[in-house]
């Protein structure tokens, strides 16, 4: 399982644990969590699912693929260096835990 | 705030609906009925990744359990509504239960067009829109060596792809003469055509199924009109969906072939009663010279978000850009807009890089674009039809049949 903590634009937390091969999107949306959109459900296809690794955790993942690369260009909150898609992002046994902040829009 | 919701449909537009509902302070009662045994789940895998996956199928869920508790939604699973008494405000199920509402949600989707043919019913002929089928297909697959796939549509050509990908001899047998004819234009269907041949798929257009072949009560093959046989050991049947309109006809409202009409606010003919997502049929500022119906996960939601806030008392007119995606394989299809009424197009990229961009434009305005593998053109193109749509929502007509029809 990986603890993945999703902080709100108002620094709510909260702490999800995602289990290995699953999406931070996917148990995200699960439980209802209003911050991430998705709604391709997990494709790539739509962009509303953006989230930025906290600056401590940015080694921690994955590098991005040719496809969110191109999918991140066309965020409706801004893009950074550290924005991800998080259906793109999965619990790993070799990562515990993880800090991502929400943008203020996902559309 | 605190009317009773009924809402017939645990479907990805059912779903929204319900989420979307609560998120605006919704009260009172929700009551989801659907007459599968799962919890609202995602169609849109069933013909991809997931037939070749370890992944279980509640993986598929749109919500966890616990989601529906929390949020005080009564998820009513394996009844199937047999009809709407709209002079009680009472649905009845077919077990015989009854659901009163006050306000009324129908997000009963579409059902696949079966094949007429003898051997239609035989093990190992596939519609993919649910997930027994595509359980089944998986544990019919690794022992397989041929495929047919009937209809060279969405579905079909995405299981294709799956299919080949996994080794499999796949034929895809098509009535017209051009793959995705209703969806895409020429070029995308030339495009695909091309790509999955080099993928090893065969192709028999202009040609139909006259039966289905059986060997003990399993597929053996494909009878096709001009008389040749294909050998298969799994038929995929994708071609098209009918709108699920029984209900609302029985009840009064006002349908039409296409679909239970709604007007701009996903009103049906019945004040009390709103219809979203593959079931309704209406208008839509992309196209306002007729009434349409789409079959997507983006009409899905957006619909559902438009039928909530009139179920609350809102009035916010439906101006979600249509998009729309097909995984094939390696190959990404993107569409926003809409692309099959334009009357000029204009191409970008190739056929050899599998990059292209198709634009349609309707006297000089662009409608819509189709994307392969070009998502930076897909979503500046979808951002500049939802800037051009602002605005023009409200311009829309209402469809005749509802203005006239009889309130009930």
């Amino acid at each position: 399982m990986t603890k993945v903590t999703f902080v709100g634009t108002d620094g709510s937390e909260t702490v999800l644990d995602v289990p290995p091969g699953t999406s931070f999107m996917q148990v995200a949306v699960s439980a209802g969590l209003a911050g991430i959109v998705a709604e391709c459900g997990g494709a790539a296809m739509c962009a509303t699912c953006h989230v930025y690794i906290d600056p401590a955790d940015s080694d921690k993942l994955a590098p991005i693929s040719t496809i969110e690369n191109e999918m991140l260009a066309a965020t409706a909150s801004e893009r950074r260096a550290n924005s991800r898609l998080s259906c793109q992002l999965q619990g790993h046994p070799d990562l515990s835990s993880i800090r991502v902040h929400l943008p203020e829009t996902q559309v | 705030m605190d009317q009773r919701i009924v809402i017939v449909g645990a479907s990805q537009a059912g779903l929204q609906t319900a989420v979307t509902l609560r998120q605006r302070g919704h009260a009172g009662q929700i009551t989801m009925i659907g007459s599968e045994p799962h919890t609202p789940y995602q169609r849109p895998p069933l013909s991809k990744a997931f037939l070749t996956s370890m992944a279980a199928p509640e993986s598929l869920a749109l919500r966890l359990p616990d989601f529906y508790r929390e949020n005080r939604i009564e998820l009513i699973r394996g009844e199937t509504v047999d009809r709407i008494d709209t002079g009680r405000s009472v649905i009845m199920t077919v077990s015989g239960r009854e659901f009163a509402y006050e306000r009324l949600a129908l997000t009963v989707g579409a059902m696949p067009r079966r094949l007429d043919v003898p051997g239609h019913d035989v093990r190992g002929v596939l519609y993919l829109r649910d997930i027994g089928d595509a359980l089944l297909m998986r544990e019919l697959l690794p022992k397989a060596a041929d495929v047919v796939v009937v209809g060279g549509g969405f579905i079909g050509l995405e299981a294709a792809a799956v299919c080949a990908k996994a080794g499999k001899r796949v034929t895809v047998v098509e009535a017209s003469s051009r793959l995705l004819g209703r969806t895409v234009g020429s070029t995308m269907s030339r495009f695909f055509l091309d790509a999955h041949r080099k993928r090893g798929v065969s192709f028999r257009f202009e040609t139909g199924v006259a039966e289905i072949a059986q060997d003990r009560g399993t597929v053996a093959g494909v009878r096709l009109t001009d008389g040749s046989l294909l050998p298969a050991e799994i038929v995929i049947v994708g071609i098209g969906a009918i709108p699920r309109t029984e209900l609302a006809a029985q009840a009064g409202l006002g349908t039409a072939a296409g679909g239970i009409l709604v007007d701009r606010f996903a009103t049906t003919s019945d004040a009390h009663i709103v219809a979203a997502g593959d079931c309704a049929m209406g208008p839509h500022p992309m196209a306002p010279e007729r009434l349409i119906r789409l079959e997507s996960v983006q009409n899905a939601t957006d619909q559902a978000k438009v039928a909530a806030a009139t179920l609350l008392g809102g009035h916010e007119p439906y101006a979600g850009v249509p998009w729309f995606w097909s995984d094939q394989g390696d190959i990404k299809l993107q569409i926003a807009g809409i692309t099959t009424n334009s009357d000029e197009f204009e191409v970008s990229g190739s056929f050899d890089s599998e990059q292209l961009t198709v634009s349609h434009f309707s006297g000089g305005v662009l409608t819509g674009v189709e994307c392969v593998n070009r998502p930076s053109d897909y979503m500046r193109a979808r951002r500049a039809l939802g800037e051009a749509l602002q605005g023009r929502a409200l311009a829309v007509r209402q469809p005749a049949a509802l203005e006239t029809a009889p309130a009930s």
